[in-house]
């Protein structure tokens, strides 16, 4: 599948990680796409939940939200609420996984989506935390999804808006974060993990024709290297579908005749 | 933070949108209902940018567009949210970072959940909530969060401090006079926004008599006794959606975003002077976009309801 996008090469790595009959905190974009695509194969009994108070969306193809408190986010759902209520439902440990991009993320997983720059004096104010520090502080799972570029991986990120293992060994428990935790880090180039004891970036898989330098020339910091295994690449079907959740029926139809 | 007056009285509370808007003053909090481009109390937010009040405090969920005009207006000195943008396919709202990266606006950034416990904190009439959020980041330093000990066992909590509002902007499906709320479909953090705020004002889709509130009393959202005023505002969330009655007008917000990369930031004002100031009232702004435009986004809405 040479043509497939970093972004569909990303959904699908991510969707493969999604158990059946688990429950996924999703945002808008490819986390929703890759939740989708996860029903539509493997874990048809996946429940997808949406920050805007949507339990069990079952999304319509070429049509999906672009804001997760918009009624096309919420077709086929089986409950809506409030967006407290579907926080404090991951308070309680409800949520099996949690999705997270990242403008920056550092070698401990922790995400900055608010300055580049310092807050005092900041060269962009991005838009902010919303759900993501909340979901990687209470999902009992977080996968944390990005492409893999230097600017991306960095030694240290400018602010720490959503907690990963924080300094690293147990401080993410020291500071009173005792639920949640990071599953895997999801690239364009690879699925990495943090080793469990200094919660230091650990690669684990490379993406299929991804060398270990590749990863490395791509990172900021020095990751964790021991044993290092291979993706199974998408197959045709997993992107057919993707594709169609992503742009409908029709505009498949076209793109293949 | 103070105690509310002991109950509105069963009195008719119907007023226009000027005149709901005149119950804000110079420097008040004001809490805007909805999220994002979500059944957003358009209709109000339009008559408090018409009245060009200065140095408001500005809160929401998720904050969109309207941010931007409360900058270009000058009425805004700092907004208490999660997240300011215009929405996903539009990038970083550019109005927004030209203030605030200046440092003419100050932006309070708290987590989702934080923000939704400092509401339902400000509702409960406690003055903080402890939650397991927000805890060891430097969004919790940026704002000062304190922590606490639980009593019991010692936990380490975060304690999010109560918001509360002098006014809460909330619109909803129905309402009758004396200020019976319903919505349908997702009620955001409305309800702990109005709650918390001192100043209640709500504007309604419709107008109903009371035996239609009490008719289906089960989708009454507030009590009588939390509303100060209510506003007949049909299409009163446009361009923004209104759950079950018509859609998000995605392409004005195009043709904002379109405006801003013409001529900068003035593309705010701009927008104020010719979607408000231009029109007598809401009506006139809907007017202008035309009833067909309109009659769109309500087949689009009703699509996308379950038969």
């Amino acid at each position: 599948m040479s043509d497939l996008t970093a972004e569909e090469l990303m959904a699908i790595t991510a969707s493969r990680l999604l158990a059946d009959d688990k429950v996924v905190f999703a945002g808008v974009g490819m986390p929703l796409l890759a939740s989708g695509l996860a029903r539509r194969t493997h874990a048809p009994r996946l429940t997808i939940v949406l920050e805007g108070g949507i339990i069990g969306t079952s999304l319509l193809p070429g049509k999906l939200p672009i804001s997760t408190n918009e009624m096309r986010a919420a077709v086929g759902a089986q409950m809506l609420t409030d967006i407290t209520d579907i926080f404090l439902y991951a308070q309680r440990g409800y949520f099996d996984y949690g999705f997270l991009g990242a403008a920056q993320v550092d070698m401990y997983g922790n995400i900055n989506t608010s300055v580049i720059g310092s807050m005092a004096q900041p060269r962009v104010r991005l838009p902010g935390s919303g759900g993501a520090n909340d979901i990687i502080s209470l999902c009992n799972q977080v996968f944390i999804v990005t492409q893999h570029e230097p600017r991306r991986f960095v030694p240290r990120v400018d602010f720490i808006t959503s907690p990963g293992y924080l300094s690293g060994g147990d401080s993410r428990v020291r500071a009173g974060l005792v639920g949640g935790s990071l599953g895997a880090v999801v690239t364009d180039l690879a699925l990495l993990d943090f080793e469990p004891s200094s919660r230091r970036m650990r690669l684990r898989a490379l993406q299929a024709g991804v060398t270990v330098a590749q990863v490395r020339a791509q990172t900021g910091f020095e990751l964790l290297i021991d044993e290092v295994g291979e993706l199974p690449p998408p197959s045709a079907q997993e992107v057919a579908i993707y594709r169609e959740l992503r742009d409908g029926p029709a505009r498949v139809a076209a793109g293949a005749a | 933070m103070g105690h509310k007056p002991a109950g509105r009285a069963v009195a008719d509370k119907r007023m226009t949108a000027q005149q709901a808007a005149a119950l804000v003053r110079d420097g008040d909090h004001v809490a805007i209902g909805g999220t994002l481009y979500s059944r957003t109390p358009m209709a109000l937010v339009f008559a408090l940018l018409r009245s060009r009040r200065r140095h408001l405090t500005v809160s929401r969920s998720l904050a969109c567009y309207e941010i931007e005009l409360f900058l270009s207006t000058g009425a805004l000195d700092r907004v208490v949210t999660s997240w300011v943008g215009i929405g996903l396919p539009w990038g970083l709202a550019p109005i927004f970072r030209h203030y605030v990266e200046r440092g003419e606006a100050s932006y309070d950034e708290w987590s989702h959940l934080a923000m939704g416990l400092r509401y339902k904190a400000g509702a409960m009439g406690v003055p903080f909530l402890p939650t397991l959020t927000m805890l060891g980041s430097d969004l919790a330093a940026a704002v000062d969060l304190q922590t606490v000990s639980c009593p019991y066992t010692g936990q380490q909590l975060a304690a999010v401090p109560a918001l509360n509002p002098d006014v809460a902007l909330i619109h909803a499906h129905r309402a009758d006079m004396f200020g019976n709320v319903q919505v349908d479909g997702y009620r955001h953090m409305d309800v702990d926004i109005a709650r918390a705020a001192r100043t209640v004002i709500v504007s309604a889709e419709q107008i109903v008599t009371p035996a239609e509130i009490t008719a289906r009393a089960d989708q009454t959202m507030l009590p009588h006794f939390t509303v100060d005023a209510v506003v007949e505002a049909p299409h009163g969330a446009y361009p923004n959606e209104c759950y079950g009655l018509y859609g998000p007008d995605l392409e004005h917000f195009d043709a904002y975003v379109a405006s801003i990369r013409e001529h900068g930031p003035a593309a705010g004002l701009r927008y104020v002077q010719q979607n408000i100031d231009a029109h007598p009232d809401f009506a006139a702004f809907l007017a202008a976009a035309g009833p067909g435009r309109l009659a769109a986004l309500e087949a689009e809405a009703r699509e996308l309801m379950p038969q």
